[in-house]
């Protein structure tokens, strides 16, 4: 079970059980909805962006371990940067979860989800919400799908 | 959980009709170790494994005598001919139709069950009227008929089930009526386990004049099926979870109603006679099989319904209730597990939630414990909204796994519990 723990790491268990910011957000600016028809695993990010600032993000949804651990990681990361920053973050994060990449200083905390790359059928968990992020920022009206 | 099952000690298990150590020397695939554990295979209601016996007939095909079928005038092709319609004979013993010509090949239950909605609801289903079917269907017996009913303007009518996962029987007579045009209703619930009574349920329809389809995907592998005795109008199943190859399953029909039904596709094999005019069908069964067929998928499938008839599904069932009741025993004594489909009638099926820890975690942790089950809706959303819960977890079981698997999984859930608690 040792390798387990690349997985479920303490950080993750710890914001699994007890997720930061797993609230809505009522005079957001950006929300978007997020859904994995493979797991069931839902997600809505809500943002509060003023100035080209993110002031405040949140998340409210039901799904596993390493998608609830990844949204709440996320908008622990997410809080007080720039939008413009954004994609780039997901891109880095992307890339390390996927393993195309080694985690670097800027990931952060995030780095922490690096184990899902040894499980290829949990990365869609990880990168859920960040999805939901970038159709909140798209301003996508439909949900967006990990398929 | 105790009322449900009568509970079998491990230690008794010693004396059994299988051998199953035997059994199990018939599958390769079994002996091999799984992140350095012995591979614990408990997701057959997705897919069975397959014997040497199948994997013999397959290597067989292709390496002795395949060609294609039915029109070649050259010894391979007659032989490849004789084998594919001798494993249609096989599954006609098998489900004991009274006929060859009601056994159509297709590619699974799914085309089965769209081969109905098409051919059958075409000509059968105007606006208005109603095709009725129950909250336990898979997807498959689901949108086939949505997608009918949206082109003929028809409506899906649906039999609740109570919090056992039981299907309410008066309900069901309730919605039965005179627009009523097709009830589909599914033998053994995927995701629940719950045999269904469907010869009573059969019998209720017929007394109002309405066809009734059964998919019997997940019964086939686990206990007879008599097609006559049940007096069903189709009966659908995939060989994949019977042992077989997948890419190839059967549908049952009544002669009746395959011969009034409209080709489902058009091509070779299915014709008498083409010209740019007009084409005459072929005879029952190959009026529904267009095209070159599955072949060596057809002559595993027989070469899988031997080896199940060989060991008897009487014994099969009785070694699967076995597993079924010493699991559902052992899992109920982990606190916060709750087992989804407590029916009274139920087969080798066990759908479970955790709490503290999501059926997709379950799943990842147990097959680093060299234990292989499935996490998610099943193919079954409607079910999960029905019991409130995103996904379960799901061991399921086949005639080849032991009590020491269900202990093998018992320790691992153990192990879940401590990561989440």
């Amino acid at each position: 079970m040792s390798d387990l723990r690349h997985l479920y790491q303490e950080v993750i268990l710890d914001h699994n059980k007890r997720p930061r910011n797993f609230r809505t957000i009522e005079s957001c600016s950006h929300h978007a909805d997020g859904y994995n028809p493979l797991c069931g695993d839902k997600v809505t990010v809500y943002l509060d962006i003023q100035d080209g600032i993110i002031k405040d993000v949140a998340f409210q949804g039901s799904g596993c371990a390493i998608s609830t651990a990844s949204a709440s990681l996320m908008t622990e990361a997410l809080k007080g940067k720039a939008v413009a920053d954004v994609e780039g973050l997901f891109q880095d994060f992307h890339d390390v979860v996927t393993g195309t990449a080694e985690p670097s200083r800027k990931l952060g905390k995030l780095a922490i989800l690096a184990g899902v790359r040894d499980y290829p059928s949990r990365v869609k968990c990880a990168t859920l919400a960040w999805h939901a992020l970038h159709a909140a920022l798209e301003h996508q009206a439909q949900p967006v799908s990990t398929e | 959980m105790s009322a449900l099952h009568d509970i079998v000690k491990p230690s008794e298990d010693i004396v059994s009709i299988l051998d199953i150590a035997n059994i199990r020397k018939d599958f390769p695939i079994l002996h091999q170790e799984v992140y350095g554990k012995p591979l614990v295979y408990l997701d057959n209601a997705a897919s069975a494994q397959k014997p040497q016996a199948v994997l013999d007939a397959i290597q067989a095909c292709y390496s002795r005598y395949y060609a294609n079928i039915h029109r070649g005038v050259h010894f391979l092709s007659e032989h490849s001919t004789t084998a594919y319609e001798r494993a249609r004979e096989t599954v006609r013993a098998f489900l004991n139709a009274s006929s060859t010509q009601e056994i159509i090949f297709t590619r699974g239950t799914t085309e089965a069950i769209n081969l109905v909605a098409s051919s059958f609801g075409r000509t059968r289903v105007e606006s208005g009227d109603e095709i009725l079917i129950t909250h336990m269907e898979h997807h498959s017996n689901i949108v086939p008929w949505q997608m009918l009913c949206e082109q003929r303007g028809a409506q899906l009518r649906v039999v609740p089930i109570n919090d056992a996962g039981e299907l309410m029987l008066e309900e069901y007579e309730r919605l039965l009526n005179d627009r009523t045009k097709l009830v589909g209703i599914v033998h053994i619930s995927n995701a629940l386990g719950t045999l269904n009574p469907i010869k009573a349920m059969i019998d209720m329809a017929h007394a109002r004049g309405i066809p009734v389809l059964v998919d019997g995907a997940q019964s086939v592998p686990h206990m007879a099926v008599d097609v006559q005795a049940l007096d069903c109008d189709f009966f659908a199943f995939s060989g994949h979870k019977v042992y077989g190859p997948s890419g190839i399953g059967v549908l049952y029909g009544k002669t009746e109603h395959l011969k009034a039904m409209p080709p489902y596709q058009g091509g070779g094999d299915m014709i008498r006679s083409v010209t740019f005019e007009k084409t005459e069908y072929a005879d029952l069964p190959n009026k529904f099989e267009a095209g070159t067929p599955n072949i060596a998928g057809v002559i595993g499938l027989g070469a899988a319904l031997n080896w199940v008839s060989e060991l008897g599904l009487a014994a099969i069932a009785a070694h699967e209730h076995k597993l079924l009741d010493y699991a559902t025993a052992q899992l109920s004594e982990i606190p916060g597990l709750r087992i989804i489909g407590t029916a009274h009638s139920k087969a080798a099926v066990v759908s479970f939630v955790l709490d503290g820890a999501h059926p997709h975690d379950i799943g990842t942790i147990l097959d680093r414990e060299g234990i292989a089950i499935r996490a998610g809706h099943h193919c079954a959303q409607p079910l999960m909204q029905r019991y409130g819960v995103p996904a379960t977890a799901r061991a399921s079981f086949a005639v080849y796994n032991t009590l020491a698997e269900v202990d093998a999984l018992v320790a691992a859930l153990w192990k879940v519990k401590e990561w989440f608690d």
